[in-house]
Formats: structure tokens, C-alpha cells, sequence
């Protein structure tokens, strides 16, 4: 783990805290809403989640505004593990695809055969995406071996479908535990890494994302392989998701800026995505009454 | 004037989203045809009679006309701030408390019209005036008011009293900054001040002493002549003149300690540099390539204390000298009034030409270049990021200040080889050195011959925190306990 080298929170800081001046207009930005759309994991984590809910958010996913059918989709819908197969249902065939939490979310402490197992079901349920999260006790304990024998394990049970791996940054304690835990869950086998259950706070920040997004870029410098990000939990409005892609952007470029590596977990996001692009269209801002809530 | 300087395509560039234009409305600061001198609390024509343009770096417009002191302009401006010195000194001091907080109010209220002023007259990126100098502006009147009416408590065991009137010659790469590191301990102190701001950048500093009659500042507490290198000399060269306080050129500095010498008036000089940034293998890497772009283009690297070199240890120098052309290949530069410019316009043609020089001499040397594709604007003064690797420690541009966007990037195996590599210039301003080791950032900071000594950041700057060189980079601190005692009698 030493190889992994260290990082240091006044530069990172400052450098987002430039970054986060970016002024975003008219094209740019329309560009930006509609990207950060398609970019969207639309979630439901709540104990209170039912079938009703579950079928509402999908059909959002899938067409957010009856008043512009050019808007894209969101890219995924993220649920619990027993609502998998009513989301796969109702989002079958259109190109939305399933995301399910996994591993004993959000806290992760469960033997680790129990998380191969339900890692197991929600793909045979119909999950393209998992979303794990790491054993955060192993990893303050420095039982690294753990955490990546963990991740090794659940990238197995997961087969195809594409692996979020959750560090649960608010927990990790530095900005140097975010970048080791970033390479460990990499070299593991993730297909993204993400930064939070959305259950802790701080949950996603944009200095949090600018070092994962550096891990990133030296991971894929090293093994070659392009591996994914996904803040998540915080990212509510508009103009912080264009801040997330400014720095996105300046860190790796406009080829990470695609729903295949970048996603954004959230829920309340997309209807201010919808109405800044309204205000684009239309110049006036409408009532939140205009936008569906699921 | 194009593509004046031909950019090589590079490995370093990679495809980005492109940000549409977000101009800062120009006509925030209003520009008059023409300024005056600001004498005696109002402004007046030159006795000489003459102006001369200031130009608009980022587009060469012609931006107005100001009035060129001579020598009987500058006796005027003198003679004003000597009859105010005394109600100025003898004044209850939360009197001058008052008229400095009044004062950094009034320079937060205009400070976006301040930073276009900045923008437009000297080409830096309205980003940095904004967020960098206006704030630092209002800082240290802020900060300096807080000490007007305590100096006692700064210097034990001794009253101190100011030293009278004081002539003060400043820079053109922070214009209005500069004027507030000088005018704002000056005042708090009780003494009254000339300034003279750079030929090609004056426009702030008639609109400061605008704000200052606002405010409420006395006449003649504070005076701005307008001129080049000739009116500054006369300013120095002044009988009435108690103190002199300079910051620009080494080669200057040189010329004003020779004149003053055994005229009996203080002298503080914040001169050039050559700074080094020293990175060892154990750095956080993507941190100190974020510091070195900081501190090398940052106002276009015209910054005195700009890390103008890079020691990087051997072991890791090409993974960060990669890392470095990733990061130069996301450096906007251009229209220094866009708000996402990183990068903005060389002060002056003259300026422009120095640098271009002196990267000439580099590639001649052997060195070799990387600049990033980037397009320049076609009027205007403008010079691209730029690297240089295979320097030496023979080469000019690892020798002399270049004073624009250009690093140079020498390597070293051992602390000791880096500390001797860093000190082997005649200047010694500031450095930058990155280590995850906290022990060797104290070891490196006792041996570097460096005023300022920055560990894992760079250009990092607060009013309580003094600056100033060692070496040929000059004397006497500015900020904090020490910059008042430049400004006193009897203490330091």
C-alpha cells in the first residue's frame, strides 16, 4: 500500500475551490444538464421503499418530462435488493438500466458469504449494476487484505454486470484513506468507484471526487484499465452537478464524460437538471409543481 | 501578429469539454480619457504638461491617457505630503484607524469594479483579480487599521513614532495589490505617503486615491504621481523624501541603494527571484504539479516570487514532468475579461519581448520546449504556457528572471544537491518544497537561502505574514510586526 503514494488536502482543496469559479453559460451548460441527465443513477434507498415506489421512479427514469421528449434518459435506477426484479420489470427494454445495492448495504458488516450470496441474487434477479460497499471496519483496522479480498470476491459473484464500489468516503477519516481505498477496490476488480451510501454525511465532495478521480487517472496510467466514478448522496441541485463535471472534465478529460464512467447517485437532482434546462429553453423558471415527483 | 510563437503539436493534450465565453462586463469600471495627478486630496494637470497612453495589453486598445510628473510635479506631491505629516502623525491614531477601516469598506464595495480596472489595464485574468488581489487588497487595510491604534503592543518597551513622509515606487503585475502592501502600513503608522504606480498599469491607483478622499483621508495624507522610470528616480532622488520603499527590478533596486546611499533616508527593496520549487520522490504528486502550475502561471508568471524553477528528484522527474503537460493542456488561455481564463495577456510589448528573448536563448542553449497547442488571440501581447526540460544550471533561463510563463526543469538526486542547486542564484525570494516528510520540510527550510520558504503549497499570502527576499532579492519585510517597523522610528 505504500506504492500508492500520498495525497494533500491544501492543494486539493484549493485547486477545487478554483475549479468551482468555472462559469458555465448557455450552450455549455445545456450541454452540461442534459449530460449530468443521462449521467444520473435515479435512487430510492429508503426502509419505506415499495412496489408503488419503485414502479413510479422507473417510469421517471425513463421519460422525466411529458413536455420534452428530447431529454435522454437517466442512465440507471438504483434500489434494494428485494425490489430488483419489479424495477427490472418495469424498466425492461427501455435501455434504463437496473442498479442494485448489494453486500449488506449501506453498513457492510456481514460475513463475507452472505454478501457472495446476495450479490448472487440480484443479478439472477435482473441487476446489470451492483453498487457494494466496502467493509469500512476492515480498512480502518489495516486489514487491507480483507477489504480486497472482499471486493475480489463480490466482482465474482457479480459476473457481468458492471461493479460500483462504494468506499463510504464520510467514514475514511483523510483524503489519502480515500486514495488508498480508491486503488485497493481498482486493483480488486471495480468497474466504478463511488463515494458514499448517501446514509452518511459528508456524503460526496468535490475534493473527495477530485483525489478518487486522480486514483482513477494513475490507476488506468499504471494497468491501463478505465475504471469508472460515481459521487454520490449530497449533489442535489443543478449547479453543483456542472461543478462535478468541471472538475471532472480538468481532471480526466471529455472521455470520462460518458454514462459508461461517470454517473451521479441521486434523487432529487434530476428535477432541477429538468428546470435549469426549462429556464435555458424558455428564460422564466416554473413552479417545482411543473416537474413530476416521483 | 498571429501565431507569433508556433506551437509544436504534443502528447500532452487530450480532448476536453470546451466552455462557451463568460465575459466579465467591461464596462463595470468606468475608464475616463484622461487621469491626472493626485495631489494634495485632488486631482491635477501635470506641470509638464505631458501624457502618455496607457494600452490595454489583451487587445493593444488605447485604454487613456495619464499625466507624466516631472520633477516639479513630484516636489509638488512632496511638498503636500510633508505639510499634511504633521495633523496626520499627531491625530488620535483610531483616528487613522477609522479612516483605513473606511477605506477597506470602500475597496470590498468597488471590488469588482476594481478588478476589471486590473483586467483591462494590465492583462491578468479577471479570475485572479477577483478572487486573488481584491480580496488580498481589502485584507491589508483591514489588517493594518487593526494596528493603528496598537502599536505600543507591537513593539515593547518603545514609542514608536513615524518616520514622515514616504516615497513608494510599485510594480505593474499587482497593480492595486502592491499599492495596498505599501499604502495601508504607511498610513497606519502615521506617515503620508507619494506613490507611484507603473507606467503601463496606473488606472487603480488614481481610482484608490479617489476612494480615499471618499473615505475621508486628508489631503496630502496620500499623493499618486503618475510616469515612468524617470519620475520614480525623481520621486527616490527627493529631499523631502524620508523613506523609500521599492518593489521591482533587482537591476533598479541596485540603481536607487547606489543614490541613497549616505542621503540618510530608510530603504526597504522587495526586488526579483528565481524561485525553486524542489519536489522529492515521496511528494503527493498531482498536489505539487497543482502548486508548480500555481506558482509559475499565476499572472502569467510576472510574479516576483514565482517558482520559476523545478528541482525534481531524478527518481520521479519524468512521471512529473508528464504529469505536468497533462495539466498545462488544461490551462485556458486568452481574454484575460473571461472569467474562465487561466491564463491571461503579457503586461506590455516590452515585456513580451523580454520573454521572447529569453526563450530564444533557452532553445539556442540546447534546452528543450514544450508549450500545449493552444490558439492565441491575434491582437494583443500574449505568450503560451511553457517548459523547458534539459536545463542546466548554466543555462540564462535557469539563471535570470524571465518574469513570464516559463519553467525551467532541472532534476537532483540528494536533498543536499537539491538545496545547493536551489541556492545557487543570486536571488533568494521564495521556494517551494514537496515532501510527505514533515522532518525534511524543516531541514530544507533552515538551509534554503529564501525569504519565503512554502512546504506542499505555493502563493500563499496574509497581511500578518511578512514578505520579502534575502540576497539580491532585497531587504526589509512587508506585513505583519515587521512590515510596521519598516514603516518606524525607533523600533526594529
Amino acid at each position: 500500500m505504500r506504492s500508492v503514494g500520498p495525497t494533500d488536502e491544501v492543494m486539493v482543496e484549493q485547486r477545487v475551490a478554483t475549479l468551482s469559479t468555472r462559469s458555465i453559460k448557455r450552450e455549455s451548460k445545456m450541454w452540461a444538464l442534459r449530460t449530468a441527465i443521462a449521467m444520473t443513477d435515479l435512487t430510492t434507498l429508503e426502509g419505506m421503499d415499495t412496489i408503488g415506489k419503485v414502479r413510479q421512479l422507473s417510469y421517471k427514469a425513463i421519460r422525466q418530462d411529458p413536455t420534452d421528449p428530447s431529454i435522454p434518459s437517466v442512465a440507471a435506477v438504483c434500489v434494494y435488493p428485494n425490489l430488483v426484479g419489479m424495477a427490472a420489470e418495469a424498466l425492461s427494454g427501455s435501455g434504463v438500466r437496473v442498479a442494485a445495492v448489494s453486500t449488506y448495504f449501506p453498513s457492510g458488516q456481514a460475513p463475507l458469504d452472505l454478501k457472495v450470496a446476495e450479490t448472487r441474487r440480484v443479478v439472477s434477479d435482473g441487476a446489470e449494476e451492483v453498487d457494494m460497499v466496502i467493509d469500512r471496519g476492515a480498512f480502518l483496522a489495516g486489514d487491507y487484505r480483507k477489504v480486497f479480498e472482499e471486493v475480489a470476491a463480490v466482482r465474482e459473484a457479480a459476473g457481468e454486470a458492471c461493479l460500483k464500489v462504494i468506499l463510504e468516503t464520510g467514514e475514511l477519516g483523510s483524503y489519502d484513506n480515500v486514495r488508498k481505498a480508491s486503488m485497493l477496490a481498482m486493483a480488486a476488480g471495480a468497474d466504478f468507484i463511488k463515494t458514499s451510501t448517501g446514509k452518511v454525511r459528508p456524503a460526496a465532495t468535490l475534493p473527495v471526487t477530485l483525489v478518487m478521480l486522480e486514483a482513477i487517472r494513475d490507476f488506468h496510467r499504471m494497468s491501463g484499465r478505465t475504471v469508472g466514478m460515481k459521487p454520490a448522496g449530497g449533489i442535489g441541485a443543478a449547479k453543483q452537478a456542472i461543478k462535478w463535471l468541471v472538475v471532472l472534465n480538468e481532471t480526466l478529460g471529455l472521455e470520462w464524460m460518458t454514462p459508461q464512467r461517470f454517473r451521479f447517485g441521486a434523487s432529487s437532482l434530476l428535477n432541477d437538471l429538468l428546470m435549469q434546462i426549462r429556464w435555458l429553453n424558455t428564460g422564466r423558471y416554473q413552479s417545482a409543481d411543473y416537474f413530476t415527483r416521483a | 501578429m498571429g501565431n507569433r510563437h508556433p506551437v509544436p503539436e504534443s502528447e500532452g493534450n487530450f480532448p476536453l469539454w470546451e466552455y462557451q465565453e463568460s465575459r466579465e462586463n467591461p464596462g463595470l469600471a468606468s475608464v475616463r480619457d484622461r487621469y491626472g495627478l493626485w495631489i494634495d486630496g485632488k486631482e491635477v494637470e501635470p506641470l509638464t504638461g505631458k501624457w502618455f497612453p496607457s494600452i490595454e495589453p489583451a487587445t493593444e486598445d488605447h485604454l487613456a491617457m495619464v499625466a507624466e510628473a516631472g520633477a516639479a510635479d513630484v516636489d509638488r506631491a512632496v511638498k503636500s505630503a510633508r505639510a499634511a505629516a504633521g495633523d496626520w502623525a499627531a491625530r488620535p491614531a483610531s483616528d487613522r484607524a477609522k479612516l483605513l477601516f473606511r477605506i477597506a469598506r470602500l475597496i470590498q464595495e468597488r471590488s469588482r469594479e476594481l478588478a476589471v480596472l486590473d483586467t483591462r489595464d494590465g492583462g491578468k485574468p479577471i479570475r485572479e483579480a477577483r478572487d486573488v488581489d481584491l480580496p488580498l487588497v481589502a485584507a491589508h487595510f483591514f489588517y493594518h487599521a487593526g494596528w493603528a491604534d496598537k502599536l505600543e503592543y507591537a513593539f515593547a518597551g518603545v514609542e514608536p513614532r513615524p518616520l514622515g513622509v514616504v516615497g513608494q515606487v510599485i510594480p505593474w503585475n499587482f497593480p492595486l495589490l502592491m499599492a495596498a502592501w505599501k499604502i495601508a502600513p504607511a498610513l497606519a503608522t502615521g506617515n503620508t505617503v507619494v506613490l507611484k504606480p507603473a507606467e503601463t498599469t496606473p488606472l487603480s491607483a488614481m481610482r484608490l486615491a479617489e476612494l480615499t478622499a471618499d473615505a475621508g483621508l486628508p489631503p496630502g495624507v496620500l499623493n499618486v504621481i503618475t510616469g515612468a522610470g524617470r519620475t520614480g528616480a525623481d520621486l527616490v532622488g527627493h529631499r523631502g523624501v524620508d523613506k523609500v520603499a521599492f518593489t521591482g527590478s533587482t537591476e533598479v533596486g541596485k540603481q536607487i541603494r547606489r543614490r541613497l546611499a549616505g542621503a540618510g533616508k530608510s530603504l526597504t527593496l522587495e526586488l526579483g527571484g528565481k524561485g525553486a520549487h524542489i519536489v522529492f520522490e515521496d511528494a503527493p504528486m498531482d498536489q505539487a504539479v497543482e502548486g508548480v502550475v500555481n506558482g509559475i502561471f499565476f499572472n502569467q508568471g510576472q510574479v516576483c516570487c514565482a517558482g520559476s524553477r523545478l528541482l525534481v528528484q531524478e527518481s520521479v522527474a519524468t512521471e512529473f514532468v508528464e504529469r505536468l503537460r497533462r495539466r498545462l493542456a488544461t490551462l485556458r488561455v486568452g481574454d484575460p475579461l473571461d472569467k474562465n481564463t487561466d491564463v491571461g495577456a503579457i503586461n506590455s510589448a516590452a515585456q513580451l519581448e523580454k520573454i521572447t528573448g529569453l526563450v530564444e536563448s533557452g532553445r539556442k542553449e540546447g534546452a528543450l520546449i514544450y508549450q500545449p497547442a493552444c490558439r492565441l488571440p491575434d491582437r494583443g501581447y500574449w505568450f503560451p504556457p511553457t517548459l523547458f526540460t534539459e536545463v542546466s544550471q548554466s543555462h540564462r533561463i535557469a539563471q535570470e528572471e524571465i518574469f513570464g510563463p516559463v519553467l525551467s526543469i532541472l532534476t537532483f538526486r540528494t536533498p543536499a544537491e537539491a538545496v545547493d542547486r536551489a541556492n545557487n542564484t543570486p536571488y533568494g525570494l521564495a521556494s517551494g518544497v514537496w515532501t510527505s516528510k514533515g522532518s525534511r520540510i524543516l531541514w530544507m527550510a533552515d538551509r534554503l537561502a529564501s525569504g519565503v520558504v512554502w512546504a506542499n503549497t505555493y502563493n500563499q499570502f496574509d497581511p500578518a505574514s511578512p514578505f520579502g527576499g534575502v540576497k539580491e532579492s532585497g531587504f526589509g519585510r512587508e506585513g505583519g510586526r515587521h512590515g510596521l517597523a519598516a514603516y518606524l522610528r525607533g523600533v526594529g
